[in-house]
């Protein structure tokens, strides 16, 4: 009797196997499962059978019948887990897609060079406890000449022949214009330190001057301020800008509002100091004019020159600009060709 | 300045130094220069002598010649008319460099030619100091030249010239004589006495007379030279002259520009017999005339000064002389004239009728003293090559500070000043190499400055001497020793320039002048535009009103180079000028035209990208639900039906909107915020609320309304409606109907902060929702 069961185990599992071979889909294994394991299924009847077996040959019959619902119900399984598999490797490989198409970009911006420069320039000097102040552009003639000792008929205004709108009123050759106004503003005549960077223009244009250009000044008003410390200043300046290898020459000069003046220059970043085109062979760039704030600029803002020193520097910002980035043409700054801003939209982390 | 390094060697040795180490070297003392170099820039020289010369078989004009230059006899082909046997010539050898190219040996239609005979033109001389001859012919030099030797120096040509650009403060370095000082000064060495000894004789004409009767002059001096002979000038003169850049014309000219250049005093020779015996100087009448010595009728006004005989002017002061008494060939008694003219009035008059050698002098200041050397020196020169009776009268108007300045200073003022520590008898020597002359009086200097600085006038000016005569780079750069103290930055607009690029737009930097026909467009405002007085050009004639013209140039400028796709801002300033007084703001202007998203994505720019633009903005300043806009006074520049104005706490404070089809074909999206308006608005602070930890209602609902409804008005009414448990509201879905209708569909969320909401609460509002904004509006719901 056992044995007529071992053999039906053999051909239940033979003729599932085969049914299982024929299953491709989920639901053509709901079938198949009902088939041996439903309430009319080939298992479960087995099962119901149970109760006519004499009782001692229960123990065995039964466990047979055991394996044989544990063998049927181990293979729906696996093929279950067969199908299951196979379709999410389907569904993945549906969901295949090409990484290789453009990406959806969310647009980039771009500073401007010109403001990228100053932003840098302002947090330098920040940094060194310098305020950041900005004035008119449209100025007197008073704070853009008078008060920084350049008297009517002095021969530097013909170096910067200026844009009147009448007789009084100009727009700024100089940012220089704001030093006479912030220490006209310091009720206290305490100590100053600052910087203005802003728009100046000038009658002037070609590849190198515009008649609109960027300027910045910076001013330093205390007690005991020497040409060394204006150098020292400079030199800080120009590693943090254009390298830490930079180094500072001064030239004496002249302009009105100093005293001694400098013009000075920096050694060439491209070639550093042997000499290549940009630096015309000379290994050093003209970069900026600074000197000691002439007595004359100090009393006229209400500064003891007895008691007060300082010194002063100022420079042409699209200039940095353009040896920072190798701009060749001052114009390129003011056209605004798209493809000329684009090109100014990462930063500069190292 | 032009210097000549022969005419400098007058007055100091240099022979020791090298023209560029000369130049470099006074660059370092503050003296930059644009050029220097040999006069003339040729090299392989040399004088030949034409033993032969015959007619080339096969040309009309060449010369088969046989030069002999000392060491060999050259074959030359030459083209040149006054070619011919027995004369001496400058030839130019195999590998010689010219101006115009090397020379090389070769075949000129089958004859060797192994050099060119050349003309002064072809040495490189500058076209103005060229006579007719030079041009046309070679040059035929006289026989006492010597064969096989440098015809540069044969011709006084050898000179070597620095070309410096000195500061307007160094006046006095617009001379030879100051030049000489200065080089001194930096090599430590002697300046040679100027030479003015001449005879005089004793004139019995009738006394000059000056009058002055302006402030303007402050010194005056005429004195008479009888019976000049006019001839060429000697060639050390003309030489020295053109190695100035100044062309030679007859000795007399050639003397007062020859002193004009040794000591910075420009004088002006009359032709006496044609002037009179008198001078008035005096301001210029307006409208008066004057036909100056280039022939050209100057119309003056009363901010000159001229020089007047009794009939009329015969000056521009300082300037240039007039044509009636100009020195002539037949000239034989002439009046020198050696003034000070005021700087400023010189200045502006040059800047508006002419800049000459005199002018440029003029205008930087004179030494006094020097008026009179010069005075002496034309004398001296004049009898001596133009065989002048100089008289013994001269008249003199006087009224200058010849003294010299004495400053006091101290050795602290000078170290504490320039951060160095320059010992005393360094400084002391550094003055005595300027010629200062030094007392010293424990540790207060009193420096003496000769007159003829008149740059230097105070203390620092003596310390910029001793720093430039030091060695200005010497000094250690160090950093200065201050307070501790926190810098500052206005960061509104750094704020908002990152936020604007942070959206994707590109900045960009415009003009603030522009053509005077576009401030007023792109605003309806009333102002008077702000025009320069003296504009470069039409197109930057304007300070600008509103960014916005500017960013339209700035599509115009993209749009033909088929640059079609643009996101951009500027943030910069606007101009007005109301009731005459002017004032400046900040503004921040965006353009957006083309594609905002390009290729297979691609979405084109509409008006809420920009709108997307101003709300970002606006709400990341921090005032969100506090601005509007409102279709209220539109520019014509913009499309009536797709532009606002934006308000802010019941203000303008901008506008937006698309540009008018008028204006342009394209869809180009414009927006300006004025920044000044809103910088400083209070804004609220960041402060955390708590959120609801209870789970919210969401509901869907779509309206048909017709066209003229906007989803503003349907907004505001489900707020109405929707109560305190209404947390949001998003429009989901919109599209056009028919002709009149449109659908919107709107997602609400309902939320309570205090209890798990359910729909016998939601359901209720929901439905009053519904029927108050189809009663109130007159639409329909869809799908209910």
């Amino acid at each position: 009797m056992e044995k007529d069961y071992e053999k039906r185990n053999i051909e239940i599992l033979d003729e599932l196997k085969k049914d299982l071979d024929g299953v491709k889909t989920s639901n053509d294994l709901v079938l198949v499962k009902a088939k041996y394991l439903g309430k009319e299924g080939i298992v479960t009847l087995l099962s119901k059978k149970m109760k006519d077996i004499e009782p001692e040959k229960r123990g065995s019959i039964g466990k047979i019948i055991n394996d044989i619902r544990t063998n049927v119900t181990t293979l729906i399984e696996e093929k279950d887990n067969y199908i299951k598999e196979e379709l999410l490797k389907k569904k993945l490989n549906d969901e295949k897609i090409d990484i290789t198409l453009p990406s959806k970009k969310l647009r980039r911006g771009s500073m401007h060079p010109f403001n990228r420069i100053t932003e840098e320039i302002e947090d330098l000097f920040v940094s060194m406890g310098y305020d950041v102040l900005s004035g008119p552009e449209l100025e007197t003639d008073e704070y853009c000449f008078q008060r920084l000792n350049i008297p009517l008929g002095h021969p530097v205004r013909d170096t910067q022949d200026s844009f009147y709108v009448d007789v009084d009123h100009l727009l700024r050759t100089q940012t220089s214009s704001v030093q006479a106004r912030c220490m006209e503003a310091n009720v206290e005549k305490s100590p100053i330190r600052m910087i203005c960077p802003g728009k100046t223009y000038r009658r002037d244009d070609d590849a190198t001057h515009s008649h609109q250009f960027g300027q910045f000044e910076g001013l330093v008003i205390d007690k005991d301020v020497t040409l060394a410390n204006l150098k020292g200043t400079l030199e800080v300046m120009a590693k943090t800008l254009l390298g830490e290898k930079t180094k500072v020459r001064f030239r004496p000069s002249f302009f009105p509002f100093t005293e001694p003046s400098v013009e000075v220059d920096v050694s060439c970043f491209k070639c550093g100091g042997k000499g290549c085109s940009l630096c015309k062979n000379t290994g050093w760039i003209e970069l900026l004019g600074a000197g000691m704030v002439h007595p004359n600029v100090l009393r006229s803002n209400g500064y003891d020159p007895e008691k007060y020193k300082g010194f002063a520097f100022g420079t042409g910002i699209d200039r940095l600009a353009m040896m920072k980035y190798n701009i060749p043409d001052i114009r390129l700054m003011y056209t605004n060709d798209i493809r000329f801003l684009k090109q100014f939209d990462r930063k500069e982390l190292k | 300045m032009k210097l000549s390094r022969k005419f400098l060697s007058d007055y100091v040795d240099i022979s020791d130094i090298d023209i560029k180490k000369l130049a470099d070297d006074m660059t370092s003392i503050g003296n930059e220069y644009a050029s220097c170099g040999k006069f003339v820039n040729a090299t392989g020289l040399i004088i030949g002598k034409v033993l032969s010369c015959e007619m080339h078989p096969d040309s009309d004009h060449l010369h088969l010649c046989k030069v002999d230059i000392g060491k060999e006899t050259l074959d030359i082909v030459c083209g040149a008319p006054n070619v011919r046997e027995g004369i001496k010539v400058i030839v130019a050898m195999d590998g010689a460099e010219l101006p115009g190219g090397t020379i090389k040996k070769g075949k000129i239609r089958g004859y060797d030619s192994c050099g060119m005979i050349c003309s002064i033109e072809e040495l490189g001389i500058e076209h103005k100091f060229l006579k007719e001859e030079d041009i046309k012919g070679i040059c035929e030099l006289p026989s006492d030249a010597i064969v096989g030797e440098d015809p540069l120096k044969y011709l006084n040509l050898d000179d070597e010239v620095i070309d410096f650009e000195l500061t307007s403060n160094r006046g006095d370095l617009l001379s030879i004589l100051g030049m000489a000082y200065e080089v001194g000064a930096l090599y430590n060495r002697k300046v040679n006495d100027i030479e003015t000894k001449y005879d005089t004789m004793i004139d019995k004409s009738e006394k000059f007379n000056v009058s002055v009767k302006t402030k303007r002059c402050s010194l005056f001096l005429a004195k008479k030279a009888f019976d000049v002979k006019i001839k060429e000038s000697p060639d050390f003169i003309k030489k020295r002259l053109m190695s100035s850049g100044i062309r030679p014309i007859n000795n007399v000219v050639d003397i007062s520009n020859y002193v004009m250049l040794e000591t910075g005093q420009p004088l002006h020779f009359y032709d006496l017999d044609r002037l009179g015996n008198e001078i008035i100087v005096r301001d210029a009448k307006n409208d008066e005339e004057l036909v100056t010595l280039d022939n050209i009728k100057r119309n003056l006004s009363s901010d000159d000064i001229v020089i007047a005989n009794k009939e009329h002017a015969v000056g521009l002061a300082g300037v240039m002389g007039g044509l009636d008494t100009e020195v002539l060939n037949d000239t034989k008694n002439i009046l020198i004239e050696s003034a000070i003219f005021d700087s400023v009035s010189i200045r502006l008059t040059s800047k508006k009728i002419l800049r000459s050698e005199a002018s440029n002098r003029f205008e930087k200041g004179l030494d006094p003293n020097r008026t009179y050397l010069a005075m002496d020196r034309a004398c001296y020169l004049l009898s001596k090559y133009a065989d002048a009776k100089i008289s013994n009268e001269i008249t003199v108007f006087d009224e200058s500070d010849k003294n010299d300045k004495v400053i006091s200073i101290s050795i602290n003022d000078i170290n504490g000043l320039l951060g160095l520590n320059i010992p005393d008898k360094e400084i002391i020597s550094i003055f005595n190499r300027l010629g200062f002359t030094v007392k010293n009086n424990k540790d207060i200097l009193e420096v003496t400055v000769p007159s003829r600085r008149i740059d230097i006038s105070i203390k620092e000016d003596l310390i910029e001497e001793v720093a430039r005569i030091y060695g200005i780079d010497k000094i250690e750069g160090v950093l200065p020793i201050l307070d501790t103290k926190k810098g500052s930055l206005n960061k509104f607009i750094r704020g908002i320039r990152n936020k604007m690029v942070n959206l994707g737009l590109n900045e960009t930097m415009s003009y603030t002048l522009i053509p005077n026909g576009e401030t007023h467009k792109f605003t309806n405002d009333s102002f008077d535009e702000i025009n320069l007085l003296d504009p470069m050009s039409d197109d930057h004639k304007s300070l600008r009103y509103s960014l916005l013209p500017s960013m339209m140039m700035i599509y115009d400028y993209n749009s033909k180079r088929n640059n079609k796709d643009l996101c951009i801002f500027e943030i910069g300033k606007n101009f007005k000028k109301v009731n005459d007084e002017y004032y400046e703001s900040n503004s921040l202007a965006v353009l957006m035209t083309g594609n905002y998203m390009d290729g297979l994505y691609k979405e084109k720019v509409d008006f809420y990208h920009i709108k997307g633009v101003m709300e970002e903005l606006l709400d990341y300043l921090g005032f969100n639900n506090r601005y509007s806009l409102v279709i209220d006074d539109i520019p014509q520049e913009f499309h009536p039906g797709s532009s606002a104005s934006i308000i802010l706490n019941g203000k303008k404070i901008g506008i937006i909107g698309k540009v008018h089809p008028n204006v342009s074909k394209d869809d180009i999206y414009l927006m300006e915020i004025y920044l000044d308006l809103i910088e400083n608005l209070g804004v609220g602070k960041i402060e955390y609320k708590e959120y609801s930890k209870y789970p919210s209602i969401s509901k869907d609902l779509a309206f048909i309304v017709n066209n003229d409804i906007t989803n503003d008005d349907i907004i505001k009414e489900i707020k109405k409606a929707g109560g305190k448990y209404l947390s949001k509201i998003e429009l989901f879905d919109l599209y056009k109907l028919d002709d009149n209708r449109k659908s919107l569909a709107y997602n609400l969320v309902f939320t309570d902060q205090n209890n798990t909401l359910t729909d016998e609460i939601v359901m209720p509002l929901f439905n009053k929702i519904i029927n108050d904004v189809t009663s109130k509006l007159k639409c329909e719901i869809r799908d209910k």
